[in-house]
Formats: structure tokens, sequence, C-alpha cells
């Protein structure tokens, strides 16, 4: 695990509380690029927007770094609808990983 | 997460073609996120970028602030509406256009001012950004949201413009 990726997890987990977290390096090793799940409280009465500039703020430093983050950022509530439609979202391994190891770093957002 | 943002540009996808339908069949994200536009990661730009972003003037803020007011949607992103050059970028040309939005795009790849310029003004990290009414709605896990979950149409009537995928 690129270490950019655990430092992402660290910061989130500290800041946020997370009930679920997942950061997943979608870059296929440069790891410069992640998709970000986080199941927290502290999103519960706020927006997409604001949601998501709150893991932006956590970011901040290292998002000059990332290429390109994706983020779902739930509330528990939303969290435990979802699972009950799909399981298999809690368990990691069931989660599909990106498997195309031939392209890098081809887009990122900033 | 992955499962998760697969279904969600799948849901883009199959949409374009079918409209609202919801297909959760697998391939998709790989033509979506490896899609052959262009190779834009340049980390040796970053010094150049930065020393930019310092001299972020009243006088860029200004330029972009009549940018975004410039139509009721318009869109910053990588590349044009014809030919975007990121796959975040064509997600969220490819929902405006399922909605039928008329809407505005400026290409941050031609201005290295407005590229670093808008990320400054909105206080937002990344391209495509996009407005409504020259208010900040997001970037592209926002509006792709926002479509699912059909806040969208009622955003877009918001300021008065009628989604093609609105039900009469």
């Amino acid at each position: 695990m690129p270490v950019l990726q655990s430092h992402v997890e660290n910061k989130l987990k500290e800041n946020l509380n997370p009930i679920f977290l997942k950061v997943e390096d979608f870059s296929d090793g440069c790891g410069f690029k992640y998709n970000v799940f986080v199941v927290s409280k502290d999103f519960e009465g706020k927006g997409l927007l604001q949601r998501q500039r709150l893991v932006n703020e956590i970011l901040k430093e290292e998002m000059s770094e990332i290429h390109a983050l994706t983020q779902k950022c739930v509330t528990p509530e939303q969290w435990e609808k979802m699972v009950a439609e799909n399981p298999n979202l809690s368990n990691e391994n069931q989660v599909e990983k990106p498997n195309d190891s031939t392209k890098k770093c081809e887009f990122h957002q900033h | 997460m992955s499962l998760v943002s697969k279904s969600l540009l799948l849901s883009i996808r199959t949409s374009t073609t079918r409209l609202m339908s919801r297909c959760f069949s697998s391939g998709l994200t790989k033509s979506a996120i490896n899609s052959q536009y262009l190779k834009v990661a340049q980390p040796k730009l970053l010094p150049i970028r930065q020393t930019i972003l310092a001299r972020y003037s009243t006088e860029t803020k200004q330029k972009i602030d009549e940018m975004v007011k410039s139509d009721d949607v318009v869109i910053f992103m990588k590349g044009t509406a014809d030919q975007p050059m990121c796959g975040f970028s064509k997600a969220v040309v490819d929902i405006l256009n399922m909605h039928g939005v008329q809407f505005k795009s400026f290409n941050v790849l031609s201005d290295e001012e407005i590229r670093s310029g808008i990320k400054e003004y909105s206080n937002w990290p990344t391209i495509p950004q996009i407005f409504f009414k020259g208010e900040f709605i997001g970037g592209c896990d926002i509006l792709l949201e926002m479509h699912r979950g059909g806040e969208l149409i009622d955003e877009l009537s918001k300021i008065g413009i009628k989604s093609k995928l609105e039900e009469d």
C-alpha cells in the first residue's frame, strides 16, 4: 500500500470517526488516484457539497499530490439502507477492483 | 467503493442510451475511466501551477465571476463539450446532455490562469466544476449523485430549466 493511501485513511479516520471507511487506489500503483467511501455521523444534516468540502478540507495538504479523488460520503442511516439492499457492500472482499494495469494516470482532476 | 462508483458510472452510460433505466451489469468503468482521452498527468507542471496560483488576483476573480454568470449552466472542464479530455469531465457533459440542458463550457486546459483561478474562486480542488446561475453546485461526484437521486431535475427546475428526463 502506498504511503499516501494509508496516510489518507488515517487522516479520515482521525477526523471523521467513520463507521465504515474504504480508501481505494485506482491508479494501478502510482498511488495518486483514490476512491473514498466514508460513512460518518459528521455528514448528518449536511448536503452533498458540504460533505465533500469537509473531506477536501481534511485532505487539503494531500490534494496537491492526489490527481483524482472521487468521494461517496454517506450518513449511517443511508449506509444501513445501502447494506440492506446490497449486503456485499460491507464486505471488503466482495468489492471489485479495476483490473487494467496497463494504463496509468491517464487523467486526473486537477 | 469501486462497486458503488461503477454503478454510478454505469447508470450514466446506460441512461445515455436508455434514459433512466438502471442496469447493473459490469464492464463499464474501464472505458469511462481508462478512456482514451489524453494523457494529462503532468506532476512536473506543479511548481508552475503553484506560482500562478499565488498570483490569483482580483482581476482573475472578476473574470471568473463573469464567466460563471455568463449562462444559467456553466461548467469548467478539461477539453470541450464535443471532445472532453478527461473521464470526469466527460461524465458531466454526458449527464447534462442526457437532461437536455444547454450549457456553456470553459476548457481549463487552454488557460492556466483560469485552471488554477477557478479552484480558488470556488474553494474546490478539482475539475470539472459546475455552476447553476453563478452558484457552485459541485464536481463530478455530486452531479452524478444528484442525477441518480433525481435531485438534478428539481435543481434544474429551480433555475427554470425543464429536464428532458422530467415526467409530465
